[in-house]
């Protein structure tokens, strides 16, 4: 067996956002779906502001279908949508997504999973991506999710972004500390 | 689920989250254990790319001015295979790196060594059908860093990869054989195998050489792999 390439840091001076490949927004306007916007921090375990790191995040689509070829569920696909988007902090480590709500997708054994990003976060200090779950504050299935369900109940709260207005949420990420975020290992 | 689960990395290949050499961890790794959780559809699918949007000129780094880069030119090819072996196809290569005297292009790089306007550091590229990449740059230059006292980074160059999952996701650095500061990196060092470290040093590759043109390296790159067989998740 050919043995994996070792992780290293993602440095302070990432240019990984070139043309297309690079920080579009999730959604362009004529994705299917509704339309959410996702405005969030990055902090340390001083509490302050990561302004020099690189969120990604990977969705399905309204439908909860995903833009991939392994995904072989009889859902619609959408053209205008690839569920993948990654943004840098700015200098306050804000960062912004604009994006559709995901729909919801098959879990472990016959379970559905509540709607959710997967997300992975690259930092200077940061040797390895550090990956958790964006889950959307008040949505009912969040009871039923079967990840949910193995984080410990007083840090789910940790991986729920805020309802901020009707399609407006806020999500904190904590990399160290008081209220740190949930990190999984897949 | 979309086929079988990806396997999980020994302990010992990637670098832990705190590694008190490396200052920039201290306050940049969570104190709670991961919390380890099944793979599902989100994370054994992930971002597809057309190659539309990637062109032959990506690869060139030498090509973005008017005249051309000041440095040493270098081929830097390689292959993209998983754990058994299999090529990487059609997969996205990115890299990014300093000029020749050691300073990025980038905003915040306060480094004083001289700006090249014929150089912007960053390419991309597309894996072919056996999985291979190849990148014309020029070699990049050490530069300090604020980690410890004269901390010097060895050359390097980033590398950005997806594979075709969220999990097959890499992000890397590639450095040079025979460099005397690989010994005093903490990055380089915080790698726990020193087969693994010894797996981030490009060899050097006269085969790989343009006579009279450019020197030649490979970095050959492995990703996660999957299990033989569609399996129920472990943890499920
Ligand atoms: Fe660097």
């Amino acid at each position: 067996m050919a043995e994996l390439t070792p992780f290293q840091t993602v440095g302070p001076f990432f240019a990984i956002c070139l043309g297309e490949s690079g920080c579009a927004r999730v959604a362009t306007e004529h994705a299917i779906g509704r339309r959410i916007t996702i405005d969030g921090t990055v902090s340390d375990g001083a509490g302050a502001a990561i302004p020099d790191a690189l969120v990604e995040i990977w969705q399905a689509n309204a439908a909860g279908r995903y833009a991939h070829p392994d995904d072989h569920q009889a859902k619609p696909l959408d053209p205008n949508f690839t569920g993948y988007g990654r943004a840098p902090t700015d200098d306050e480590g804000r960062f912004s997504i604009e994006t559709i709500m995901p729909g919801r997708v098959p879990g472990p054994g016959d379970s559905l999973q509540a709607p959710h990003l997967v997300l992975g976060i690259l930092a200077r200090g940061i040797l390895t991506r550090l990956v958790t779950r964006v889950y959307f504050d008040g949505e009912p299935s969040n009871a039923d999710d079967a990840i949910l369900a193995l984080v410990p109940a007083d840090r789910r709260a940790t991986l729920l972004a805020r309802r901020a207005g009707d399609d407006a949420y806020e999500l904190d990420l904590v990399l160290q500390g008081h209220n740190e975020t949930v990190f999984f290992d897949v | 689920m979309p086929g079988a689960n990806y396997r999980r990395p020994r302990d010992d290949i990637h670098p832990p989250l705190d590694f008190p050499g490396y200052r920039g961890t201290s306050l940049r790794h969570p104190r709670q254990p991961l919390v380890i959780v099944p793979q599902t559809i989100s994370e054994l699918t992930g971002p597809v790319y057309g190659h539309a949007s990637v062109t032959d000129g990506d690869r060139d780094l030498t090509n973005r001015g008017r005249g051309e880069p000041i440095g040493e030119r270098i081929i830097v090819e390689g292959r993209v295979i998983d754990e058994d072996g299999r090529p990487v196809r059609d997969s996205l290569v990115e890299l990014w790196q300093a000029n020749a005297a050691g300073r990025y292009a980038h905003r915040v790089d306060r480094h004083d060594a001289p700006l090249d306007p014929n150089f912007t550091g960053a390419g991309r590229a597309m894996t072919d059908a056996e999985g291979n990449y190849r990148f014309l740059t020029i070699k990049p230059g050490a530069y300090p860093w604020l980690n410890h006292s004269n901390a010097w980074r060895p050359a390097h160059i980033h590398f950005s990869l997806w594979g075709p999952s969220f999990l097959t996701r890499l992000v890397t650095q590639m450095y040079f054989p025979g460099d005397p500061l690989l010994a005093l990196d903490p990055i380089y060092n915080s790698v726990p195998d020193p087969r693994g470290r010894e797996r981030l040093i490009a060899n050097f590759d006269l085969s790989l050489t343009e006579p009279e043109r450019a020197l030649g390296y490979r970095f050959d790159i492995v990703l996660r792999g999957r299990h033989a067989t569609p399996m129920e998740a472990r943890h499920g």
